[in-house]
């Protein structure tokens, strides 16, 4: 039953996902580490960032183009979401914030519904990456492989904004104590928004990367939000490395488990996170006392 | 808030469902939707109390909505048992049982990790009833053929088939969920339970497991989910496999906070509106599968603007059309307290709570080595302390002396680095700030912590509560009123603190040095034999001062009192001894007139400028 190819193409495919479910977590975590709000319609972004990528493709016919004008696209409307509504949802509370994103998420949705209908839109991948390639011991589809690798450069992108840079300083010492940030003479109001632009972006970028490999349809963030909690919660709230180790370790249980039976993917999933939670209550990387 | 009068509510209730069938035809209600309505209010009574009531927002309802409706299912369709209504209850319990199991682990989180969590386990479900358990379940084909409840009486046969004849059935099933709710709501339980929802740190603090209550609300919550499940499959003939999906418990969230929240009707209010648009949109509308966006777009304005849904705007229109005369009759009355703040009933001093051990004189607390360390900042060093039964000490030091954060390790707030408590001769090193509280330990703390959502009379009553029902009980339809000695404990609290006038004042609406005395209620009326205070006198009036200094002296008569304070004239008039922090240490201890004449201690706080003091 259990092949050696067999097994080594899931742990490829489960270094696929992990890397995108990384990449979606570290957008959703600096958001909440940063502007103390969880944003339920964070899958939606992944969704309309597939969406927009898919339009721009269909105009321009360049894939690069495309996972640009999809990324700009989704980071705009973080923005916009942001300084229309978010802001002011940051002094009430949490249970607030929770209904008035997880609200804003099912508008989304059902507009893009409205627009593109229910039937699911199919993105070929870039030329440049289609067939498989020989490994030399198994073959695999070669967009897979560079998935792993687009996803690898955004993650370290993200990484440089946010330890290499003035802006990414910000952000960090943000997540400490934002408080404190204000009152050090920075308009953290207008760091926040640039964060949220930040975070929603990674998602919409994770979701016009994605969008080859499976099809899209309107649906296609709510497993993802999930998804990004379970990782969320594994790796610590509000931390970058905590996301991307979440991400890897959650994507190879997915697909691991799935070899044997898709439907215990998520009990397993679920499982490792009660673990988590009984011998880590703040995750693997997560800092005490943020709540 | 809900109104006390006696049995008001359940005879609305009663009138309405009666009134149901003969009107709503008329508003082009087709009794499947009224059905339908009504399982959505069930569901959403039980989500109610556990986020409108407790404060818990869990977005993983449909978890026992399917478990629920599918073990009642399972049993009338495929087990061959025929009595309807015990295998809704079998399935109501089963809901429950899970509900508790799941809320052990969801529960160690508060705030959006218990959201988040919540989810995640909804998911969890919705896989293993398509997957895993497909055999038991149907898969997604659900359940087909689930028969509808029929009673024998003996001389006929009642059968509730389907339409308005069902709807007897689920009525009467909604106002039994519905008187339950309420007794749950009016029940010290149901206090306690907004309490957590305000202030979980100081329901904590004055001796409430909170954790037990939390899971208490969260498997009512289930046990709710898993009966309107289990009447989902009846209504229909077939359960649904939809119901686990996160569809379900989105759409219980969004229609709980359309209606209003902690208001027990909002999640029917809220289905009402949603089914109704749902059919108006599509249907007279010709709106198509837009109806949703458009009802997504209405719950996200009222999320904005209309905070307390349907139901808390009418009750805001209601309070303003009518209130504006009732607010000028309670300025009225502030002004005459404030006229004359020299009123004091003078009651007798509050009894602390029973002595367990008589005979004990010795000192009431005694601590040894205390140390704690923060990193490499040591905020408290090797403090020997103690006090004897019925004394009064004051501890001073300057800014950052280690003083609260000793007040913190005396309540058990936070774990020494090192060393020993002893409360009454009981070594309490290491134990819960809810049983030293318990024991008969607290303080009033700093900066205030009070239910800011109750009134002060609901505050104190939360307090004394914890004294007289223990940290943990589960007497979920008892009345307030019919625990002994809690009217009395809490009329004696709000005479000592001088707040009967305000007693049914939100807490929002007093001023400071009201919330201040308050604060120091709050400790009072959980009937402690030591009592420490931290800084009771700050932010304060000098008028506001004189008033709490008597307040100070009134309550420690037949009582242990630790005080911290910045007021050195009012402290050297209160106590006997006075224990001087400095830098983590105790400087020195001794009576008034000792620590004001001591060197060491002018030094302390002149930071040493010998020659210049004398000038």
């Amino acid at each position: 039953m259990i092949s050696w190819p067999n097994l080594v193409s899931q742990l490829f495919n489960g270094l696929a996902l992990g890397a995108l479910l990384a990449l979606i977590s570290s957008g959703l975590t600096i958001i909440y580490g940063t502007l103390g709000v969880l944003n339920l319609a964070h899958g939606a972004m992944f969704m309309i960032g597939g969406y927009a990528g898919f339009v721009a493709y269909q105009y321009t016919e360049s894939f690069v183009l495309a996972v640009i004008a999809g990324s700009l696209f989704v980071m705009l409307l973080g923005v916009l979401m942001e300084r229309v509504i978010i802001r002011h949802f940051y002094h009430r509370p949490h249970e607030d914030q929770l209904l008035v994103t997880f609200g804003l998420g099912i508008c989304f949705v059902e507009l893009v519904r409205l627009i593109f209908s229910s039937q699911s839109q199919l993105v070929p991948p870039p030329a440049m990456f289609r067939g498989i390639t020989n490994l030399g011991f198994m073959f695999y589809p070669t967009y897979r492989l560079a998935v792993v690798g687009i996803v690898a450069i955004a993650l370290g992108a993200l990484f440089i904004i946010l330890y290499r840079t003035r802006l990414g300083m910000i952000v960090r010492a943000g997540i400490e104590d934002s408080v404190m940030v204000d009152s050090l003479g920075i308009n953290v109001y207008r760091v926040f928004m640039v964060v949220f632009g930040i975070g929603a972006m990674a998602a919409g970028f994770a979701g016009i990367v994605n969008a080859p490999v499976v099809s899209l349809t309107p649906g296609i963030g709510d497993d993802i939000l999930v998804q990004t909690f379970v990782v969320v919660v594994i790796g610590g709230v509000g931390s970058f490395p905590g996301a991307i180790l979440g991400g890897l370790i959650a994507g190879e249980i997915i697909s691991v488990t799935s070899m044997f039976n898709p439907g215990y993917a998520y009990v397993m999933l679920f499982a490792v996170m009660t673990l988590v939670l009984v011998v880590r209550p703040h995750g693997l990387l997560g800092v005490q006392g943020r709540e | 808030m809900l109104k006390q009068r006696q049995f008001l509510i359940e005879t609305l209730t009663a009138i309405g469902l009666i009134a149901a069938p003969f009107v709503l035809p008329h508003l082009g209600f087709a009794p499947n939707t009224v059905n339908r309505i009504l399982v959505w209010g069930l569901f959403g009574l039980g989500f109610d109390i556990l986020f409108g009531f407790t404060g818990l927002l869990s977005f993983g309802q449909s978890a026992f909505y399917g478990t629920g409706g599918f073990v009642a299912a399972y049993l009338l369709t495929r087990a061959g048992f025929s009595n309807v209504l015990g295998a809704l209850i079998i399935g109501m319990i089963a809901a429950a049982v899970t509900g508790y199991l799941v809320g052990l682990i969801a529960l160690r989180r508060t705030g959006i990790y218990f959201a988040m969590i919540t989810v995640a386990i909804a998911q969890v479900f919705f896989f293993v009833e398509f997957n895993p358990l497909s055999d038991f379940t149907g898969g997604e084909n659900g359940l087909p053929g689930v028969p509808t409840p029929s009673f024998n009486l003996g001389f006929t046969t009642v059968h509730f088939t389907n339409g308005w004849s069902l709807y007897q059935f689920i009525a009467l099933c909604y106002f039994i969920g519905v008187i339950i709710a309420l007794r749950i709501v009016r029940s010290p339980v149901g206090a306690i339970l907004s309490a957590i929802r305000d202030n979980p740190l100081r329901a904590t603090a004055v001796g409430h497991n909170i954790h037990g209550y939390k899971l208490t609300a969260f498997v009512i919550a289930a046990a709710y989910a898993g009966f309107a499940g289990g009447l989902l499959g009846v209504l229909q003939a077939f359960m649904p496999p939809d119901a686990f999906t996160f569809d379900t418990s989105g759409q219980l969230v969004m229609q709980t906070a359309i209606g209003g929240r902690s208001t027990l009707f909002g999640p029917l209010v809220g289905a009402a509106v949603w089914l109704f648009l749902q059919d108006f949109l599509q249907a007279a509308l010709g709106l198509g599968a837009a109806w949703k966006l458009v009802l997504g777009v209405v719950f996200v304005l009222l999320v904005c603007f209309l905070r307390g849904g349907i139901i808390g705007g009418l009750a805001d229109l209601y309070r303003l059309a009518s209130g504006r005369r009732k607010r000028t009759e309670a300025e009225a009355e502030q002004e005459a307290t404030d006229a004359a703040p020299t009123r004091q009933p003078a009651p007798a001093s509050m009894q602390a709570k029973e002595v367990e051990h008589p005979a004990y004189s010795r000192p009431i607390l005694k601590a040894t080595g205390l140390t704690k360390r923060y990193g490499g900042l040591v905020a408290n060093s090797d403090i020997d302390f103690s006090v004897n039964q019925g004394e009064l000490r004051g501890i001073i030091g300057p800014n950052g002396a280690g003083k609260s954060t000793f007040f913190k390790m005396l309540t058990c707030e936070v774990a020494p680095t090192s060393g020993q408590i002893v409360f009454e001769g009981r070594d309490i090193t290491g134990l819960k700030i809810t049983e030293v509280c318990q024991l008969g330990l607290t303080k009033s703390y700093q900066v205030n912590q009070l239910f800011t959502g109750l009134t002060v009379r609901q505050n104190l009553t939360i307090a004394a509560l914890a004294e007289l029902r223990g940290k943990f009980r589960l007497d979920l339809f008892r009345k307030l009123s019919g625990i002994k000695g809690l009217a009395e404990q809490v009329e004696h609290t709000l005479a000592l603190v001088n707040l009967t006038r305000r007693a049914d004042t939100p807490v929002s609406e007093l001023a400071y040095g009201e919330k201040r005395r308050l604060e120091i209620g709050l400790a009072l009326a959980t009937s402690p034999r030591l009592l420490l205070l931290d800084e009771p006198l700050a932010g304060m009036s000098p008028r506001e001062r004189v008033e709490t200094v008597k307040l100070l002296k009134l309550i420690a008569r037949g009582r242990t009192m630790i005080i911290i304070d910045h007021d050195m004239d009012a402290l050297f008039e209160l106590v006997e001894r006075i224990t001087v922090l400095q830098e983590g240490r105790v400087l020195v201890s001794g009576t008034p007139e000792e620590i004001k004449t001591n060197a060491a201690v002018q030094e302390a706080y002149l930071g040493g400028v010998h020659g210049e003091i004398a000038a």
